[in-house]
């Protein structure tokens, strides 16, 4: 078992590394330099901003030195645009706003949608399942730029049960980011649930179960759960990744002051550094994720493990 | 043995009485189910209308998707109504522009975004995904290990660093799009491959003195088929989903031209101002062709891969 | 007394194209302590017989009828009586031990879980009941095993958890529904004396539905026949051998090759040109032991050293248990996976060192025959189709027309319509497509055909059908045929001269006659001691030949020398034991004597 976590770890390590030299060399072939704008800059200025951001040094040594940086200090650099600000700084504002909805919209996505998925299941073809699945599949077609929309347009303009944007962090400000961030998500986790659940009902040690005269509880949430769990556990990766460009988004639209409004900003203004940092952020955050439902996978399975 | 050679004769005659009967192919079997699932027949047929509505929309239209009604613009929520009378079906757009003619646009380049795309996928993804699984060993790590690590990135995120560094256009789109998308396709058929290479037939072919390149497209290609269909068709609204997320950012296609997502980001936007219709037009084409993708898709799934077989 | 009644029985199936009746009103008896023996072939409706009685049908599955255990309905009853009725009064083991245990949960868990339920007992008490059964199925190591997970144990020990499992609320009733099917022979044989022993000592009723009328005739007292949902007849053991009545038993009596059976020294087809000549064949996997970090390669040995020679016209049959390397044996001959060491010398020409264009013209003479029908055959391909292809690879000579023509020829021949020439695979039965198997490996006329379990995956009846055809393909094309398969009496009746491997290496080498009669080597003889032979009186009646432990796995380096205790003893693990020719064609290896073989610690193996 221990062997197991440590052969992830050793993956996951260079998977990071490759991750940061790939998006730094995409940085560099992009068309026009950070300092690119309107009015030209006289070549000594350039030549000193140049100086100052390290960018007259050959191209390996920058490399060099910006993996060193974030690898060793955790430090992404300076913002291009914003002079006198650094990317961690922009960061360290943004991420706990954006990381506090999005572990609520992703804790919420799995629960709701976990908990429909398998009383679907154990309802097969009763009205509760076809309104599970009916639900699943509306919801999966409405993305989070969908609904946020929808969102504000009842609650806010019509009803006025809930503010707009984003004033202070309560939480009622919470609401409609994390409806609308986990609604595609819970449709579908609860289909993915459904179907492993049914199939795994159907399984011979689940007959052997019932051969035994068990109670029918004790059949799902003893025998039957696990197994079922495990494609659902596969899917929660890539569910967190969508969550995380999804909040990107999430973040424009209710202005709240999370990392996703930086980010498009500086998608638009050409900051690249802040480009690049919040986007290796958000890997390190995803080859994290992975690593854990891998770990997880060992627990529920032991197959693996033995 | 008993009944050895009379039940052989009893079938033949049986059978001979008619002609040669063409046997049911697994493809036409599965055409059976397909037909059968009233939901994916119906959105089949939605979806379809839908194509039909971009091909033969524009000789209705009476405006360009550019031109800006002069008369009209200056107070849309009035006048900028959706009206049989003014021509403007779908109503005008925050800017005065025709709204039926730009939404006709934007479906049909939503529509290509999603075909294109998963076209794309499909074939990259495809032939990735057979080489690593057929050839397998460490080419077949390595080949895995590099979907791994493309796949540990968050796609929408290299999209708009790609658009950034190389300017928005539509082949960059294009290319963004399908840069992302082949990797778990590649996964998918990977997963197949392997599974139909430890299959009896194949052994059998390699015994019957087949060679590996034949026994490659002339056994293992079609029969993984099926599964690259499924999820060709489950990619389609994925595509089209993360055109319009990008489109949504303001990150997409650049003017006049225009997609759903831009669209809906417009009427989003404009929503407070009361001018319902601009959002609503597009929100629904757009949610009618998600839905109708997932129900065609899981339709496709269901009729290939039948419980029972 | 009696125990379990049924009356007008009926199972009937809601499926797209109607009702399906599996079981069409069947009456039948189980009295106390009695074995009753449901025999009939693949969708008769055995299985679901007893399914019904333990309320485990499939949701479109409707059953009716009356089934009466001591008196009391329980056919439809309600879930919460029914749960208070199976797994304690009535218990039910199921044919394939692996997916029927719970993969998760300990052993332990498992089997406590049921005495909680029944018995209201948790805890020290429950796990001591648990003990003492596991015991009673005698689990070696049985404490250890509570502790380990269901894929660490071998099929054998799983179906024994599996009994004692049942056993432990003491049912009344076991129904077995074919408890040894997945199993090996020896295995099998332990696990039905297991049955028959506990239903003696505890007084247990067995149902034991099974297809394997060998089984029926060493474990039951009564038996019902079973085909197409109906008993077509029902008697004692001894009127349904001795006497059978109606026309399907004698049928299916007729078709079960028996070990026992006089086989007349067929007129020798053997010409006595050699054909393949194979020297010391070895076929080394490298396997991973242990998930560690730096995991230890140690060589898998699936064949250690195998030497035989195959003359024109002639059948060598290979028989072995799991894990013998018999399928891995006849894929290094053909090439298919390339031999670690050794040679294969067919007419003189080494396949082994040879280039791939070059081998590719002789694998027209070598072709092969599969274990699973449908498998086989690509499901993308017509039945035409899959036959033509190797004409398409050999004769780039032929038209369409004329491949077509002799592909219809061949179709003839081997007793499929020619109208079914564009059916796909699964259209066809089990039968049918093993028939297009074989019209594939024949359409060329090899002079060699490998028939790797061809028949093990088939009802009896057409098992019979099979045979028979491959006896006539070979006489009337002169071929030779290595028939492969578990199925002792099946290989016996189909070969000239028997090989037995035994974890890779051949322990015995004879013709049919003197393998059967003068077995040497005690793995021999413990196999043929544990083949059920349909005759009750004598199936009753043998003596077995047990060696102790269980099938060693091929890692184990120990394992090649169990039948050389001596050689343990002195830490001599390398010894290949030699092969003597003990009379003119009879080959046996080096073993010592058997009761020096009885007397080891089963545990040490």
């Amino acid at each position: 078992m221990l062997s197991y976590i440590i052969k992830r770890i050793f993956i996951a390590i260079p998977t990071v590394f490759i991750l940061i030299v790939a998006s730094w060399a995409l940085m560099k072939l992009a068309p026009g330099g950070p300092f690119s704008s309107e009015r030209p800059i006289p070549p000594q200025i350039l030549a000193n901003l140049e100086a100052r951001y390290g960018m007259d040094q050959p191209e390996w040594k920058q490399l060099w030195d910006y993996f060193y940086n974030i690898v060793v200090h955790f430090d992404f650099g300076p913002s291009f645009k914003y002079k006198d600000r650094d990317v961690n700084d922009i960061i360290a504002q943004g991420f706990p706003i954006s990381m506090t909805y999005g572990a609520l919209s992703f804790v919420v996505a799995v629960g709701v949608g976990v908990c429909l998925g398998i009383a679907a299941a154990i309802n097969h073809n009763s009205w509760l399942d076809y309104f599970a699945v009916s639900l699943g599949i509306a919801a999966q077609a409405l993305p989070n730029f969908v609904m946020a929309p929808i969102l504000i347009f009842v609650f806010t303009l019509k009803l006025d049960w809930l503010p707009g944007g984003w004033y202070g962090g309560q939480w009622q400000y919470l609401i409609m980011p994390v409806i609308a961030l986990s609604t595609s998500f819970m449709g579908s986790i609860s289909r993915i649930t459904r179907s492993s659940m049914l199939e795994t009902l159907n399984s011979n040690f689940v007959r052997t179960a019932q051969a035994k005269g068990l109670p029918t509880r004790t059949i799902i949430w003893r025998h039957a759960m696990k197994p079922a769990m495990l494609p659902v556990l596969s899917y929660l990766g890539p569910v967190f990744v969508a969550v995380l460009t999804g909040s990107v988004f999430v973040d424009m639209y209710f202005s709240t002051g999370g990392l996703g409004q930086a980010y498009v900003g500086s998608a638009l203004q050409r900051d690249y550094s802040v480009l690049l940092g919040v986007t290796i952020l958000y890997g390190v955050l995803t080859i994290s994720v992975n690593l854990l439902t891998d770990l997880a996978y060992a627990w529920f399975d032991p197959k693996i493990r033995y | 043995m008993f009944g050895n050679d009379s039940q052989n004769a009893d079938l033949a005659t049986d059978v001979n009485e008619e002609a040669m009967v063409r046997g049911r192919s697994l493809l036409r079997d599965a055409r059976g189910r397909f037909v059968q699932n009233k939901a994916a027949m119906g959105s089949l047929i939605l979806l379809s209308l839908i194509a039909l509505f971009t091909i033969f929309g524009p000789f209705f239209a009476q405006f360009s998707n550019e031109e800006i009604d002069w008369a009209r613009m200056g107070d849309i929520l009035h006048q900028g109504r959706p009206s049989v009378d003014t021509g403007h079906y779908f109503g005008l757009d925050y800017l005065g522009r025709d709204l039926y003619s730009r939404v006709i646009q934007a479906t049909t380049i939503s529509l290509l975004v999603g075909l294109i795309g998963a076209a794309m996928a499909l074939v990259v993804g495809t032939l990735y995904g057979t080489i690593a699984g057929f050839v397998g060993g460490r080419t077949d790590s390595i080949m895995m290990r590099i979907v791994d690590i493309l796949m540990a990135i968050p796609s929408t995120l290299v999209i708009i660093l790609l658009l950034v560094v190389a300017g928005r256009s539509f082949v960059m789109l294009f290319v963004a799009l399908g840069l992302v998308s082949w990797l778990t396709m590649a996964r998918i058929v990977r997963g197949q491959t392997l599974a139909l290479k430890n299959r009896e037939f194949i052994e059998a072919a390699r015994a019957a003195g087949v060679s590996e390149i034949v026994i490659m497209f002339r056994h293992i290609l079609p029969n993984l088929m099926g599964v690259v269909i499924v999820y060709a068709s489950l990619l389609v609204p994925d595509m089209i989903l993360a055109e319009s997320f990008i489109s949504f950012l303001g990150l997409g296609i650049s003017e006049p031209y225009t997609s759903l997502g831009s669209l809906i980001a417009e009427g989003a936007g404009t929503m407070g101002y009361g001018t319902l219709w601009q959002l609503l037009f597009p929100l629904s084409i757009f949610i009618a062709i998600i839905i109708t993708m997932f129900f065609i898709g899981d339709g496709l799934r269901d009729a290939l891969d039948p419980k029972d077989r | 007394m009696t125990l379990l009644v049924a009356k007008n029985l009926s199972v009937e199936f809601k499926t797209a194209d109607g009702m399906i009746q599996a079981v069409k009103n069947v009456d039948f008896e189980i009295s106390e302590g009695e074995c009753l023996g449901i025999v009939g072939e693949s969708g008769s409706g055995k299985s679901q017989t007893f399914m019904a009685a333990m309320g485990l049908l499939p949701k479109n599955g409707v059953s009716s009828g009356s089934l009466t255990l001591n008196g009391q309905e329980i056919l439809n009853l309600p879930r919460n009586k029914l749960n208070s009725i199976r797994g304690s009064s009535m218990a039910m083991i199921f044919q394939d031990p692996l997916t029927a245990l719970t993969p998760h949960l300990r052993i332990g868990d498992q089997m406590q879980e049921s005495l909680g339920v029944h018995q209201g007992k948790t805890g020290s008490e429950a796990l001591k009941i648990c003990l003492e059964w596991l015991d009673k199925v005698r689990m070696p190591e049985a404490e250890r095993r509570l502790n380990q997970y269901p894929h660490e144990l071998s099929g054998g020990m799983r179906q024994r958890v599996m009994i004692a499992m049942a056993m432990l609320n003491n049912p009344k009733l076991l129904i077995a529904d074919e408890p040894t099917t997945a199993l090996d022979v020896t295995v099998q044989a332990e696990i039905l004396d297991l049955i028959s022993d506990l239903q003696r000592d505890e007084g247990t009723a067995v149902a034991l539905i099974t297809h394997d009328m060998g089984v029926v005739a060493r474990m039951c007292d009564r038996i019902e026949v079973m085909r197409y949902g109906e008993y077509v007849e029902s008697g004692t053991s001894e009127e349904i051998f001795y006497n059978p009545q109606h026309a399907y038993t004698q049928k299916l009596l007729n078709a079960m090759p028996r070990l026992d059976g006089e086989h007349f020294a067929a007129e020798k087809r053997v010409t006595g040109e050699r054909l393949l000549s194979v020297t010391d064949v070895k076929v080394h996997f490298p396997f991973s032991l242990s998930k560690g970090l730096f995991p230890k390669k140690v060589p898998l040995k699936a064949v250690d050293g195998v030497s035989f020679d195959i003359n024109a016209g002639e059948t060598l049959g290979v028989v072995g248990e799991s894990g013998c390397g018999k399928s891995t044996l006849a894929r290094a001959v053909l090439q298919l996976i390339p031999p670690t060491d050794g040679g294969v010398t067919w007419l003189g020409h080494d396949l082994v060192s040879m280039q791939k264009s070059q081998l590719k013209s002789y694998r027209k003479d070598l072709q092969i025959v599969f274990q699973d029908p449908l498998a086989s055959l690509d499901p993308r391909m017509t039945i035409a189709s899959s036959i033509a292809e190797p004409l398409v690879t050999f004769r780039p000579d032929l038209t369409k027309q004329e491949r077509t023509a002799l592909v219809e020829e061949m179709m003839e021949r081997v007793g499929l319509p020619q109208s079914m020439i564009n059916r796909y695979p699964h259209e066809l039965s089990g039968g049918q497509n093993q028939r297009v198997g074989i019209a594939r490996a024949m359409i060329n006329k090899p002079k060699l055909i490998v028939c790797d379990e061809a028949v093990s995956a088939l009802d009896v009846s057409i098992q019979a059908q099979i045979v028979a055809l491959l006896k006539e393909l070979q006489d009337e094309f002169g071929m030779s045929m290595i028939f492969i398969s578990h199925d002792l009496s099946v290989v016996r009746d189909v070969s000239d001269r028997i090989m037995v491997l035994y974890l890779g290496r051949v322990v015995e080498l004879a013709d049919k006659d003197s393998i059967y009669l003068d077995p040497r080597h005690p793995y021999t003889q413990s196999l043929i001691s544990a083949v059920p032979i349909p005759d009750p009186k004598i199936e009753k009646t043998r003596k077995r030949l047990k060696i102790p432990g269980e099938l060693p796995s091929p890692l184990n380096p120990k394992a090649a020398l169990r039948f050389m205790p001596s050689k343990l003893r002195a830490n001599d693990y390398t010894y290949v034991p030699k092969l003597d020719e003990v009379s003119p064609g009879h080959l046996v290896a080096e073993h010592d004597p058997l009761e020096d073989i009885l007397a080891q610690d089963p545990l040490a193996v």
